[in-house]
């Protein structure tokens, strides 16, 4: 650093963020974080599919705590805002008046991932774009939810040979429900969530 | 409505400009890659013409050579004309930058420069924009295989 500055002419293009790493340097380090994580996702997440032997199991007391928590939880599911691509429009819609999603308590988009315990992951993911949606769902707080919606968020789609594109967000993190659809209507995302508040309800405070 | 300038008329008023400019269509023009930054020039100074916006400008690969197009436009004579540029061959794809001229060029060349793989001589920040660094091949080229 101290080099650069005696006597060297300044690129007004590389100007210093707060971290005080020259934009080059971030470049490079941009460019490392994705070959890694390309490299780190060539296997998809399996599925969360414990909660479906869990029915009946546990004391009686442990079952009624569960099911008022797993009541709390689904009755106010927040999502976080990661809306990538034209899914985000049928998502839009299903939070407005004609749908209505408020019913099911879950009206409240979060900025914050640390406020938010569901994720609807609405539309086509690059690789450049992957590091920060995986950021984010690191951050949301247990418990935490995904719903893959439509066929970008589910396999890449048409996009899935491409270059640039993630095929399926099951390669960054587990994948709760899918809702296929290019893109899938507001009446086939509320399903989703629906089903969503199933599987929640049959959660249980026990370590897996 | 913006009207499209005859690239005919075009071509009348710079008889005494450098060789290697054609009439490609009714408005576009063919500009040879060494004579393109000339013919940017008049066309954004000459009064008359005035050609002050860069609407777009994309590029394509046609295996035998590879084409830039640009767009102008002229809001002061609410008219426009697309220029073309190609460049023979799959070696050395080096273009001149028109960034001094048209500063919003900037961004579309770094992308051309992402997908196709050009080098724009003079462009001020030559760097990834759309890809990362590190990306290996240029995908738009008709031979990028993954």
């Amino acid at each position: 650093m101290e080099e650069e500055s005696t006597g060297m002419e300044i690129n007004p293009f590389d100007v210093t963020d707060n971290c005080g790493i020259p934009e080059s340097e971030a470049d490079r380090i941009e460019g490392q974080t994705i070959e890694a994580l390309m490299s780190h996702s060539q296997l998809t997440y399996p599925d969360p599919v414990k909660w479906m032997e869990q029915e009946g199991k546990g004391s009686v007391l442990l079952t009624t705590l569960d099911s008022v928590l797993s009541w709390a939880r689904k009755s106010s599911m927040w999502p976080v805002v990661c809306f990538p691509a034209c899914c985000a429009f049928e998502f839009i819609t299903a939070e407005a008046s004609r749908f209505d999603l408020s019913r099911f308590g879950m009206e409240i988009v979060r900025a914050s991932p640390r406020q938010a315990d569901l994720m609807i992951t609405a539309g086509t993911l690059t690789w450049k774009m992957a590091p920060q949606v995986k950021r984010i769902y690191e951050q949301m707080a247990e418990p935490k939810w995904v719903i893959a919606m439509g066929s970008c968020a589910i396999s890449g789609g048409i996009f899935a040979s491409s270059y640039s594109v993630v095929p399926g967000y099951n390669r960054l993190f587990p994948v709760d429900v899918y809702v296929p659809g290019c893109p899938p209507r507001p009446e086939a995302l509320i399903h989703g969530i629906r089903m969503l508040h199933e599987k929640v309800a049959k959660g249980t405070l026990k370590k897996d | 409505m913006t009207t499209a300038f005859s690239a005919k008329e075009i071509t009348a008023k710079i008889q005494n400009k450098p060789a290697g400019i054609t009439v490609l269509d009714e408005n576009t023009l063919l500009a040879e890659v060494l004579s393109l930054k000339d013919l940017l020039a008049f066309l954004k100074n000459t009064p008359g013409l005035e050609f002050d916006y860069l609407a777009d400008m994309s590029a394509t690969d046609y295996w035998d050579y590879f084409e830039i197009l640009y767009q102008l436009v002229s809001i002061k004579n609410n008219h426009r004309l697309n220029i073309k540029t190609r460049l023979n061959g799959r070696g050395d794809t080096v273009f001149p930058s028109v960034t001094d001229l048209y500063k919003g060029a900037e961004l579309q060349e770094r992308e051309i420069h992402d997908l196709l793989g050009f080098k724009f001589e003079g462009h001020p920040n030559l760097k990834p924009i759309v890809l990362w660094e590190g990306f290996k091949g240029y995908p738009l080229r008709k031979d990028y295989l993954e």
